[in-house]
């Protein structure tokens, strides 16, 4: 039997021809594609500025900008990566991609809103850009959008906001298409506990943005309609309270953490079981500590707000609520160690980046306790302290599962395999370079920095110059990885169907899929992780070997 | 993969749309809530300005559409193509009655100078400018939802009418309806917080 074609030589709908076959189609593979290209670019520029703000910073006064620069470029910085990168990286990419094919279906269930949601994403994109070139000038006010500068300010708020409006719908409509398909598309032999840990995670995450990005979307309507009418609502000489503006904002973006978190933490959960060729440990711990993650993580907005001047018992709640997110958290993080515990651990890069996101999440969540406890964070509110702390979650946490995710499912999206020597050699210079970066940064904020200042006492010299060091070896990092990976097409190493050892149906489907993911309905197995064919295969293997 | 439609599914997704759209508007009831705590007096005389006459009648007049709407599918489902098309036309009618209505009822506001950032409201009671404030922003947020429900309405009365939206095929219309149930539920909450606060 020949090879079937795939998705690249069959568009979806069929008919469709060169550039075409590509912005008009509603092919789940080729829009996660089109989702790769468009973050990567926002990834790589977000990316580069963050090394210029690094850069200004790695010696006191003007090092190479101007403070008003400054302002708009960490704001642009933020932006760009919480929007445009961590929030649709794993979803919308590898979501895209694999979750139908994981559920052992052809497609997403609303494919032609899918396509949607790719355009607007890339509205939200070209207004960020626009923001930049037209009126005032891009907004200095960081990505929180505080009142009441955020509403005074002459710079593009507006545009700035109407962008992130267009994104967070785009990202909502992804999770209403995932709940659907989960629900209505699912093999029909599939039950709930056969359903692989990475689409779990992700059905948890769809629900987060369901239910939490409306709110962010009527918080920035209403930064909008301030600016156009001055309503008042959070200005206290007509009455309002700005305080209301920061419970709004957080009753979103805190949630949408877990937006951002959650899919790394299914990849994770993918990557490990494969490369200990053993069966997850605590499968249905997982699935419940996901669930519980997306619940316990919608009531602790207000944990960002500890200064702010609320009542002390509100700040007693979220305090305890905040401690009790770090469960179902620890639940995780102790199942994939267990995982590996007299595993056949076989080393390949996507195990290394996973391992590096255990310990670098780790690292972020427990840094996370220290500022949720009130004591604690009223003594680095604000400072360099909670910059490290998040680079931890987002970067070390999202950033390196997104890195995993990449070189684990690149053979089965290309159908080629990549060179492993310079993908350890970058996944550890990457490494190093991280905590070269933040850890200086967690020093400083103990110390008294404070976050987003252009300038700073010559006591922080050190540790400033120290992380930009760490900065520049963090990009050369990432720069051999997607090098790397970029040169794999030249060398065309053919992938095979299944070059890891994976049990999920996405392992058992041709690299590249074709058109319709699976050419024989696919066989569920009784449970997702169960490796003892695949033990027995390199058994043989190794026998004739 | 498979042939038949599933309508089911499509309820669904539209179902999870409209939670999203609760929660749009529940942002700002939680704004109400809050605001309302603070200025409980002046939330009072400020629904006092309110024509109760003009929000009930437009009450009235969404519930009645909310109805049609529901008859116009069950008439297409039994086949009734021309009574289904009577029915939209006339909750569509109804639509335009709510907007001309609000106009007026906007338009005499304005007249006594009370709309947002207006003299009258800035140099007034703080409780009775957040009251307004929010009026104005929860009832022309409203506004333009009724205007896109009415767009969706009309695409589907237009798609009844050639044939794209069957007996077998309503799913268009199934999910405009709801969407317009959808904007009289939210007016159900709206006329009370506003017209009838104590």
């Amino acid at each position: 039997m020949t090879a079937p074609l795939s998705f690249y030589h069959t568009p979806a709908p069929p008919g469709l021809t060169g550039i075409k076959a590509w912005l008009l189609t509603h092919d789940h593979k080729r829009l996660g594609l089109m989702y790769l290209g468009a973050v990567l670019f926002w990834f790589t520029v977000a990316m580069f500025l963050g090394l210029l703000l690094r850069t200004e910073l790695m010696s006191q006064g003007r090092t190479i900008m101007g403070p008003e620069l400054y302002n708009s470029m960490f704001t642009l910085h933020g932006v760009i990566m919480i929007f445009l990168f961590v929030i649709p990286a794993i979803p919308a990419i590898f979501g895209n991609f694999f979750l139908p094919i994981q559920l052992g279906t052809d497609d997403v269930f609303f494919p032609r809103l899918n396509l949607f949601s790719w355009y607007l994403f890339m509205i939200g994109g070209l207004f960020a850009i626009v923001a930049l070139f037209v009126g005032d000038g891009f907004p200095d006010t960081g990505w929180t959008f505080y009142v009441p500068f955020s509403v005074e300010v002459d710079s593009n708020v507006g545009l700035t906001v109407s962008a992130a409006f267009i994104l967070g719908m785009s990202s909502m409509l992804t999770g209403l298409n995932f709940v659907t398909t989960f629900h209505r598309m699912r093999d029909k032999s599939m039950g709930l506990m056969q359903i692989p840990l990475f689409t779990w995670s992700l059905y948890a995450t769809a629900w987060v943005q369901i239910l939490a990005t409306p709110v962010i979307s009527i918080t920035f309507v209403l930064v909008v309609v301030e600016r156009f009418f001055g309503v008042g609502l959070f200005d206290p000489d007509k009455g309002g309270d700005p305080l209301l503006y920061q419970h709004l904002f957080w009753m979103y973006s805190h949630p949408a953490v877990y937006i951002m978190i959650l899919p790394g933490m299914g990849v994770v959960s993918e990557i490990i079981p494969v490369f200990s060729r053993k069966s997850i440990f605590g499968y249905k711990a997982i699935v419940w500590s996901s669930m519980g993650i997306a619940i316990a993580g919608s009531l602790v907005w207000a944990h960002h707000m500890y200064t702010s001047g609320m009542s002390d018992v509100s700040v007693f709640v979220f305090s305890l609520l905040t401690f009790l997110v770090a469960i179902p958290s620890a639940v995780k993080v102790f199942s994939w160690v267990a995982t590996m515990y007299r595993g056949a651990i076989e080393m390949t890069p996507p195990l290394l980046l996973a391992l590096i996101f255990i310990y670098l999440f780790t690292v972020g969540g427990l840094t996370g306790l220290v500022l949720g406890a009130v004591g604690p964070d009223i003594h680095v509110h604000d400072t360099h302290f909670v910059v490290a702390h998040f680079h931890f979650v987002m970067f070390g946490g999202t950033g390196f599962a997104f890195f995993a995710a990449l070189h684990f499912w690149w053979p089965k999206m290309f159908g080629i395999m990549y060179r492993f020597k310079p993908a350890y050699i970058g996944a550890s210079l990457t490494a190093i370079g991280f905590l070269f970066h933040y850890v200086p940064m967690l020093i400083l904020g103990l110390q008294g920095m404070p976050r987003r200042y252009y300038d700073y006492l010559p006591q922080y010299e050190t540790g400033n110059f120290l992380a930009g060091f760490g900065g520049y070896l963090l990009t050369a990092g990432i720069v051999i990885m997607f090098v790397n990976l970029v040169l794999s097409f030249r060398q065309q190493q053919p992938a095979g169907v299944d070059p890891w050892g994976g049990t999920t149906l996405e392992w058992m489907v041709p690299s590249p899929p074709p058109v319709h993911n699976f050419v024989v309905p696919p066989s569920i197995a009784a449970y997702p992780y169960d490796f003892t064919g695949v033990v027995e295969r390199e058994r043989q293997k190794g026998l004739k070997g | 993969m498979t042939d038949r439609i599933d309508q089911d599914g499509i309820k669904i997704g539209m179902w999870l749309f409209l939670y999203s759209e609760i929660i749009l508007f529940g942002g700002l009831f939680v704004l109400y809530a809050a605001y309302f705590h603070r200025y409980p007096e002046f939330f009072a005389a400020g629904g006092l300005e309110l024509d109760r006459l003009f929000g009930a009648a437009n009450t009235v007049v969404l519930l009645v559409s909310s109805f049609t709407v529901a008859a116009s599918i069950t008439a297409l489902r039994l086949g009734k193509k021309g009574q289904c098309i009577g029915l939209l036309l006339f909750s569509l009618f109804c639509g335009v009655i709510f907007l001309v209505n609000k106009y007026f009822e906007w338009g005499a506001k304005f007249a006594r100078d009370i709309f947002p950032n207006s003299e009258t409201l800035t140099s007034g009671e703080p409780g009775l400018n957040i009251f307004f404030g929010l009026y104005y922003i929860i009832t022309g947020l409203h506004g333009i939802h009724v205007i896109i429900g009415m767009i969706l309405l009309a695409v589907s009365l237009v798609w009844v009418m050639t044939g794209r939206i069957s007996a077998s095929r309503f799913s268009m219309l199934d999910n405009s309806g709801l969407y317009w149930h959808l904007v009289d539920l939210i007016w159900i909450f709206v006329f009370p917080l506003f017209y009838l606060v104590l």
